[in-house]
């Protein structure tokens, strides 16, 4: 009988809402928001509330998968990562750097969506940068 | 009185299998259960979160365990109209009771802020009523109608006044039911949304006024329930959390045979 409650900060946008995984044994059993938390202070929107809803859900994307004849196939990461090195190569070559366009995530934390404007300015050549909290 | 509150929860840690209360860490303060042998001096008793939802999950889970809870005034009222719809399991449950500050009662406007089984603390008085009562009954119709389409307007349908409420443990959410409550529409129809839960906690509400802290937009729940709780007084004659024997009125029939309440979901 292992009751615990882990602190975390929300994934859904930029905001930041702290709250608790509840775990009984291992396994999440619901959300508390966190009410000493400075961001929010109690309070969490619905998104907040059913922020691991997903993490048993059997839809959940695993591993990268690639299309292959017309169908999503599931791929390791190393293959995933060379083929959208090899495609992102050939595409700047051939079309130019602003025929790419970079889409990060408020689900990422400051340091990789800096990294993901950086890939995109400094090594492809791009301003094409945009993200998912734009609600 | 949190020292008070330390040293019983290490008494009956000696025959629990664990006590729930809150724990403060570097991280911040939530709900917690500790054992025999734990770190008592990061039991913590303030902020307010529902305990007895903990309990009932914990119940629920481990069917033979025993357990102790640090609680106040509302936590005990909770937990008197969850054991009545077999949420909580009276006969596995040690309530460690203490009473709020004088401070607290006001903030909550709370009536009766310690519980029936207080181990620490002395009574304090009770906080006044909630002033927004009186003035709401004040309006004319049209007008009390306006303010609640107001605050309702703001509400961002975020379920927080549900979720956290002790007393919401149905397995079927009537808001959540398309013939109700049409989905992705905000605000959230007026005045169904908010009425139907307060409908539904015509004889459960035990003022904790944890919706009301939780509500994103600042919509004053407690009034709403306040409200249904004077009715309810009233027109019945029962007080949710009150007293264990008293059957809950929406739960017997006109003779007065109690329905087997709560148990409807359960296999």
């Amino acid at each position: 009988m292992e009751y615990k409650n882990i602190l975390t900060t929300c994934i859904y946008c930029g905001c930041g809402c702290g709250l608790y995984l509840e775990t009984l044994d291992g396994h999440i059993t619901g959300v508390w928001p966190a009410k000493t938390h400075p961001i929010n202070q109690g309070k969490l929107c619905i998104k907040g509330w059913n922020a691991a809803d997903f993490v048993y859900h059997p839809d959940r994307l695993k591993t990268p998968l690639i299309r292959k004849n017309g169908e999503l196939v599931e791929a390791t990461w190393d293959e995933a990562l060379s083929l959208i090195a090899e495609r992102m190569g050939a595409i700047k070559a051939e079309s130019g750097p602003n025929s790419l366009a970079f889409l990060s995530s408020a689900k990422c934390t400051n340091e990789e969506n800096y990294l993901v404007q950086k890939f995109a300015r400094a090594v492809i050549g791009t301003n094409n940068v945009d993200h998912c909290a734009r609600l | 009185m949190i020292e008070e509150i330390r040293k019983v929860v290490a008494e009956r840690l000696e025959e629990l299998d664990g006590v729930v209360v809150l724990r403060k860490s570097s991280e911040g303060v939530a709900p917690h259960l500790f054992r025999k042998g734990d770190d008592l001096s990061e039991l913590e008793i303030v902020p307010r979160y529902p305990l007895m939802t903990v309990v009932s999950k914990l119940h629920k889970a481990f069917p033979d365990i025993r357990l102790g809870v640090v609680a106040r005034g509302c936590d005990e009222r909770a937990f008197v109209e969850m054991a009545k719809r077999n949420q909580i399991d009276p006969e596995r449950l040690s309530i460690i009771g203490f009473a709020c500050t004088a401070e607290e009662a006001q903030e909550c406007y709370c009536d009766e802020p310690y519980p029936q089984h207080l181990v620490v603390g002395t009574p304090p008085p009770p906080g006044p009523p909630n002033p927004l009562v009186a003035k709401c009954d004040a309006l004319p119709l049209d007008e009390r109608r306006a303010f609640w389409k107001h605050q309702f307007l703001k509400c961002l349908k975020c379920y927080g006044c549900r979720n956290i409420c002790p007393e919401c443990f149905c397995e079927a959410c009537a808001m959540e039911d398309a013939a109700w409550v049409e989905p992705g529409l905000l605000a959230p129809p007026f005045p169904v949304f908010h009425l139907i839960r307060a409908m539904h906690m015509a004889s459960r509400c035990v003022a904790c006024r944890q919706c009301e802290l939780t509500c994103p937009a600042h919509i004053p729940l407690t009034v709403l329930y306040d409200l249904m709780r004077r009715d309810m007084e009233t027109l019945l004659g029962y007080v949710p959390g009150a007293d264990m024997a008293a059957p809950p009125p929406l739960s017997v029939t006109l003779d007065e045979t109690p329905l087997l309440v709560g148990t409807s979901h359960l296999e």
